[in-house]
C-alpha cells in the first residue's frame, strides 16, 4: 500500500465559492475522508466559459492561464463546477493537440511570466471518486443505510460532453457513471424521461422564460419518477433547480418541493457525517424529509 | 476546392431579381452574402459548417428548440449557408444555445454545432451586435477576476463555516482582455475613451 497520496489543485471557479459554499465544504470533507490532498491556488480566475460566446480566443487564454498555474505547482486540476470542467477540459484537449495554438496562447501568458506545457489533467471531483477511489471502496465505507432513497441524478451536460475532449470517459447517450456513484451510497437513482435535459443555466441571462420552462419540465419529470430529491454536482445546475425552484413553482403553478443535495453531501451522509458538517443548513429547499427518512436529525436543518 | 466565384456568378446572373411574396418572408437572393460561410469558416470552430446536409438531427435533439422555436439549429445553419448574414448576426436566436452538446454528439456530419454557435456569436460581436448580458459579464470578470465579487461579506461567511478566504486577481484578466481584443467591450474602456474624446 505504498500508493502515493493523490493531490490536486482545487479549482473552485466563480459560482462555487460564493453561491455554493455547502458544496465546497462537503467536497473538502469527502476529499479529506479519502485522503485526497487539495491545494488552494489563490491566483485562479474564471475558467472562461462566459467569455466563449464573445471570443473563443480570450476564453482559451483564460483557461490556459489556470492550467499553467496548476502546472507550475506540479499538480493536476480538480474541478467542482461542471461548466468549468467542460471549459478547462476542452481547452486542455485543444492545447495538447494543437502546438500552434499552444504557442499563440503562451505568447499572451508570457507577460505574466507563465507558460503552459500541456502536462496537466483536469478531472471533476465526481470523476476522481469514480476512477481514483472506485465504486467498490465507496460501497465498503458506507456506514449509514440510506434505505434506497429515491433520488434523481443530474450530473450536468459538461461532466462528460463533448465526448471527444473527455476521451469517452462516459457514454454521451447513455451515461452511467453518475448513477453508479449515487447507487454506491445506498440511495437509488430514479429513471425519469427528461434525464438528459439541460438545466438552461447558460441562457438564463438571455431568455429567463425559456430557461425556467426547461427547469419546470425537468423538475416535473423528476417528480413523476417518485423522486424524493435530486443529486447535483454543478453549482449552476443548482442555481437553476434549487435556488430558482420557488420562482419556477410560482410561475408554472406547480409544487415540486424537491431538495437538492450535492453528491458529496449525499456521500457524506452515507459515510456517517453529520448534516451540519456537510453544510446542509445552507441548502435552500430543506431536506428535512430526507434526513428523517434515513434517521438523521439536525437541529439546524429541521428548524 | 470550393470556388467563391461560382457563388458570385450564381448570385448575379440567375438570382438577381428580388422575389416578393404577400408575407414578405421569401428569401431575396439578391440580398444574400454568399461569402458569409467563408467568414464563419475562418473563425475558430466554424470550419465544419459546410459539411451540413440539413438532416435536422440537431433540431430534433435541441432542448431549447423544444420550447422556443426561433432557436432552430438546422434553420440557423441553413440561413448561414445561404448567406443571410445580417439576419443571423443581428438575431436574438444566435445567443440562445444552452451548450448542452446534444446536437454536437449526434450530428452525423460532425459539424460540431455547439462550438460552431460560438463562431457565429463571436462574428456577431465583431459585427457590433454583442448581447448586453455578455458586456455585463465581461465587466464583472475584468473587475474581480471572477463573475462574483469576493467582498468582505462573502469572506466573512466563508471563514465562519471554515472555508479559506478568497482573493481576487483581476490584473492578468485585464491584460488578457487587452491582448485578445475584447477589452474594448468593457465599460472601463468606454469610460476612458469618452474621457479622451473630451480632451
Amino acid at each position: 500500500m505504498n500508493r502515493k497520496k493523490p493531490r490536486f489543485a482545487l479549482y473552485l471557479g466563480c459560482t462555487v465559492p460564493v453561491r455554493a459554499q455547502n458544496y465546497e465544504l462537503s467536497a473538502r470533507v469527502i476529499a479529506s475522508h479519502f485522503d485526497i490532498g487539495l491545494v488552494d491556488i489563490p491566483g485562479f480566475t474564471c475558467c472562461g466559459f462566459p467569455v466563449k460566446s464573445v471570443s473563443q480566443e480570450t476564453s482559451l487564454v483564460m483557461s490556459a492561464r489556470n492550467l499553467a498555474l496548476a502546472e507550475r505547482e506540479g499538480l493536476d486540476m480538480m474541478t467542482l463546477c461542471t461548466a468549468c470542467t467542460g471549459t478547462q477540459v476542452e481547452a486542455n484537449h485543444l492545447l495538447k493537440h494543437d502546438t500552434e495554438k499552444l504557442a499563440e496562447v503562451n505568447e499572451t501568458l508570457k507577460k505574466e511570466g507563465l507558460e503552459y506545457k500541456g502536462t496537466v489533467e483536469v478531472h471533476h471531483f465526481a470523476r476522481i471518486l469514480y476512477e481514483d477511489i472506485g465504486i467498490e471502496r465507496l460501497r465498503e465505507e458506507v456506514a449509514v443505510d440510506l434505505g434506497k432513497l429515491r433520488l434523481s441524478a443530474h450530473p450536468g451536460c459538461h461532466f462528460f460532453k463533448p465526448s471527444e475532449a473527455f476521451e469517452s470517459f462516459d457514454d454521451p447517450e447513455h451515461p452511467h457513471v453518475y448513477d453508479d456513484l449515487i447507487n454506491a451510497t445506498g440511495a437509488a437513482s430514479t429513471f425519469y424521461s427528461e434525464r438528459e435535459l439541460c438545466c438552461g443555466g447558460a441562457i438564463l441571462g438571455i431568455r429567463a422564460d425559456v430557461a425556467y420552462e426547461m427547469v419546470a419540465k425537468k423538475l416535473s419529470s423528476m417528480k413523476s419518477s417518485g423522486a424524493e430529491g435530486m443529486v447535483l454536482i454543478c453549482p449552476f445546475c443548482n442555481v437553476m433547480y434549487e435556488q430558482n425552484q420557488r420562482k419556477v413553482e410560482k410561475e408554472f403553478e406547480q409544487e415540486f418541493n424537491l431538495p437538492a443535495l450535492y453528491y458529496p453531501q449525499l456521500l457524506g451522509l452515507a459515510l456517517g457525517y453529520n448534516p451540519d458538517e456537510l453544510g446542509m443548513k445552507l441548502n435552500r429547499v430543506k431536506p428535512k424529509q430526507i434526513l428523517e427518512r434515513i434517521g438523521v436529525v439536525s437541529d439546524k436543518t429541521s428548524s | 476546392m470550393e470556388e467563391i466565384i461560382s457563388d458570385e456568378s450564381l448570385n448575379e446572373e440567375v438570382l438577381s431579381e428580388p422575389v416578393e411574396s404577400e408575407t414578405g418572408k421569401v428569401v431575396r437572393f439578391s440580398d444574400l452574402d454568399p461569402r458569409f460561410k467563408y467568414e464563419i469558416q475562418a473563425e475558430p470552430s466554424g470550419e465544419f459548417i459546410t459539411r451540413c446536409y440539413a438532416c435536422g438531427t440537431c433540431t430534433a435533439s435541441c432542448p431549447v428548440r423544444a420550447i422556443e422555436e426561433t432557436f432552430n439549429p438546422r434553420r440557423i445553419i441553413h440561413m448561414a449557408l445561404l448567406g443571410m448574414k445580417e439576419e443571423v448576426l443581428k438575431s436574438e436566436f444566435v445567443w440562445l444555445c444552452s451548450t448542452c452538446y446534444a446536437c454536437y454528439e449526434r450530428c452525423p456530419q460532425d459539424v460540431r454545432i455547439t462550438e460552431m454557435m460560438n463562431a457565429l456569436k463571436n462574428l456577431a460581436v465583431k459585427s457590433g451586435y454583442i448581447h448586453p448580458a455578455f458586456t455585463a459579464q465581461i465587466d464583472l470578470i475584468q473587475t474581480h477576476g471572477r463573475l462574483y465579487e469576493a467582498d468582505s461579506f462573502v469572506n466573512k461567511k466563508r471563514v465562519k463555516i471554515g472555508l479559506p478566504e478568497l482573493t481576487e486577481t483581476p490584473e492578468p484578466i485585464e491584460d488578457i482582455f487587452k491582448a485578445t481584443g475584447i477589452y474594448k467591450y468593457s465599460s472601463k474602456a468606454n469610460e476612458s475613451s469618452e474621457e479622451s474624446v473630451d480632451e
